[in-house]
């Protein structure tokens, strides 16, 4: 009797858990809503979504969003270019190739990694990285997307390598067994069989670094330039979502025109990150059937 | 730590004299004046050891929008409060009060490799309007001019938007080219004039430094430095006041602290910082 008791409770403390995580996405996602439509009240959706021109404080306004799209978009993309196949090969190595000390030693540096503030990776842009960048490929400034995306994607690689790291040391021993049975060298076995196997792991990896890449704001706002510019190339100057929040958050009086234009910048943000999620789920999904 | 302790109980301590003044005050506002106001706080609080001072920076828009959101006491700030922002203030009940602290000369710098020394507000309009393109035309090298600015929060952003890419025409739409790379402080400004040659980026008097130039401004044909003579006298084009506002006449520590900032041992923390007191402006006129 008492079991069942102490059973129930607990049982209903869990799914209260589960219907709260449920419940707050749901809240932020209406307080979003709630104040982003009081921006489209005296502000034209079609202008904000397809407008080209990010002048707050102009009289009057444009709050039009193409170019912190833009910008968020090439910054993501640049850093998944660079920080996946980097990610996915060091896990390769890390799992099934290096000896066993080097595996160690790799493994709790690739945590010392994950534990660098985002500000620190910044400064070293700013200091380091963007110097370089512009006298290597001569370019006016060296406050650009590349610079933000080179630094995102050393931010992401942690994540992306344990997760994926996992996901092949949790291939059944057997399929690499039967694959050098069957004659394969240890390439072939890793590429063709383990690999393949660990997928959709390695998809969860790419996915929630990407996350990681796509909201973090201290380093892009640091090194990229910020300006809202339509960016032509990766090599510009550009401004993303999440920095234009961050940088212009704190001079807005709450309830003004800006401060909405701001809660809908968020709004987009959320939607593509929902989206993103959305996406790498089912492809789990597909994954494992 | 002690530090932190005492301040926790320096409001309930009962060690303190009742007629010492208590409080907390919050200041807010203009990174331009954000180490001068610091040095006027730690002033302060040498006199008035169970009054606490914060002082933080973020641009002006940003001081200016606390007072109005109420979370600060005293809001700095390196332009005017605009017209929107006093009707939005008496909408909350807040009733702005402006002091004028200190005058300060906008400097224009670029790198020390940069052969330029000089150019007027009109070179400098086109300049950030992205009209002018090559340092070529201003007698400069064969370089992409790379324009730097503050975020729109720095209300020295704002000053030079009404004063050099506006020229000071009230129904000029004029806006600073998109190519404007909006860095987050006037230190990043710095730190970007001195590694690039190309780059041309403005900011308090205060924060220039051996490590960059400043260039001589002309409003007409004579050209002048950005210092504190200059801008006595008036002859320094990109000359402004500095504000601290409070909402309504200051009373308690808020007042103590505005005539501290007032008095000559206040005036003088901003003489300390590179700035130009009240005072010295009064005084040049006669």
């Amino acid at each position: 009797m008492h079991r069942k008791i102490s059973e129930y409770i607990i049982e209903s403390l869990i799914r209260l858990s589960g219907f709260l995580v449920i419940i707050f996405v749901f809240l932020i996602f209406l307080f979003l809503l709630r104040d982003s439509l009081s921006l489209f009240r005296v502000y034209r959706v079609g202008e904000f979504l397809f407008g080209r021109n990010w002048l707050p404080i102009s009289e009057p306004p444009k709050f039009g969003i193409v170019p912190l799209l833009l910008g968020s978009i090439y910054v993501t993309v640049g850093a998944i270019v660079i920080c996946v196949p980097v990610g996915v090969g060091a896990a390769m190595f890390i799992a099934e190739v290096a000896p066993k000390p080097i595996k160690h030693i790799l493994k709790s540096l690739v945590e010392i990694l994950a534990s660098i503030p985002s500000v620190v990776l910044g400064f070293i842009g700013i200091v380091w990285l963007s110097p370089f960048l512009k006298n290597t490929f001569n370019l006016p400034t060296g406050m650009c997307g590349l610079t933000g995306s080179l630094l995102l994607a050393f931010m992401a690689l942690p994540t992306i390598i344990s997760i994926s790291e996992d996901a092949l040391v949790g291939v059944p021993r057997t399929y690499k067994e039967a694959a050098f049975g069957l004659g394969a060298t240890r390439w072939q076995a890793l590429w063709r069989i383990i690999l393949p196997a660990a997928s959709s792991g390695i998809i969860a990896g790419v996915m929630l670094g990407i996350g990681r890449v796509i909201g973090e704001t201290m380093v892009v706002m640091m090194v990229t330039g910020n300006s809202p510019v339509v960016p032509k190339s990766i090599l510009q100057p550009l401004r993303t979502l999440t920095a234009t929040i961050a940088g212009e958050m704190g001079e807005t009086v709450s309830g003004s025109e800006h401060y909405f234009a701001l809660f809908a910048v968020g709004l987009v943000l959320f939607v593509i990150t929902f989206m993103i999620n959305f996406i790498a789920d089912s492809f789990l999904r597909r994954a494992r059937k | 730590m002690s530090v932190l302790i005492m301040l926790i109980f320096a409001g309930c301590g009962e060690d303190v004299d009742p007629n010492e003044p208590v409080g907390f005050i919050q200041v807010k506002g203009s990174d331009t004046i954000v180490n001068a106001s610091q040095k006027v706080a730690e002033e302060f609080m040498k006199d008035y050891p169970h009054v606490f001072v914060a002082v933080t920076g973020g641009g002006s828009g940003v001081g200016i929008a606390s007072l109005i959101n109420k979370t600060c006491d005293v809001a700095t700030a390196s332009r005017e409060m605009k017209p929107k922002e006093k009707e939005m203030a008496e909408e909350r009940g807040v009733f702005p009060n402006e002091f004028t602290v200190a005058y300060d000369g906008v400097a224009v710098i670029v790198n020390k490799n940069n052969p330029v020394d000089k150019l007027t507000i009109e070179d400098f309009h086109k300049i950030f309007t992205g009209k002018a393109t090559n340092w070529k035309e201003f007698g400069g090298k064969d370089l992409d001019i790379v324009t730097l600015s503050r975020e729109v929060s720095s209300g020295t952003h704002i000053y030079f938007k009404e004063e050099v890419v506006q020229l000071g025409k009230k129904n000029s739409r004029e806006e600073f080219s998109a190519q404007t790379l909006l860095l987050t402080s006037s230190q990043t400004i710095v730190e970007e004039v001195v590694t690039n040659e190309a780059a041309i980026g403005y900011l308090g008097m205060g924060y220039v430094s051996e490590r960059t130039k400043a260039l001589l401004v002309a409003k007409g044909s004579d050209f002048y430095p950005p210092d504190v003579n200059n801008v006595i006298k008036k002859t320094y084009p990109l000359s402004r006041p500095l504000y601290f506002y409070t909402n309504g006449e200051p009373q308690g520590a808020v007042k103590l602290f505005i005539d501290f900032t007032m008095s000559p041992k206040g005036q003088q923390q901003f003489i300390e910082t590179g700035f130009v007191p009240v005072g010295a402006t009064v005084a040049s006129k006669d």
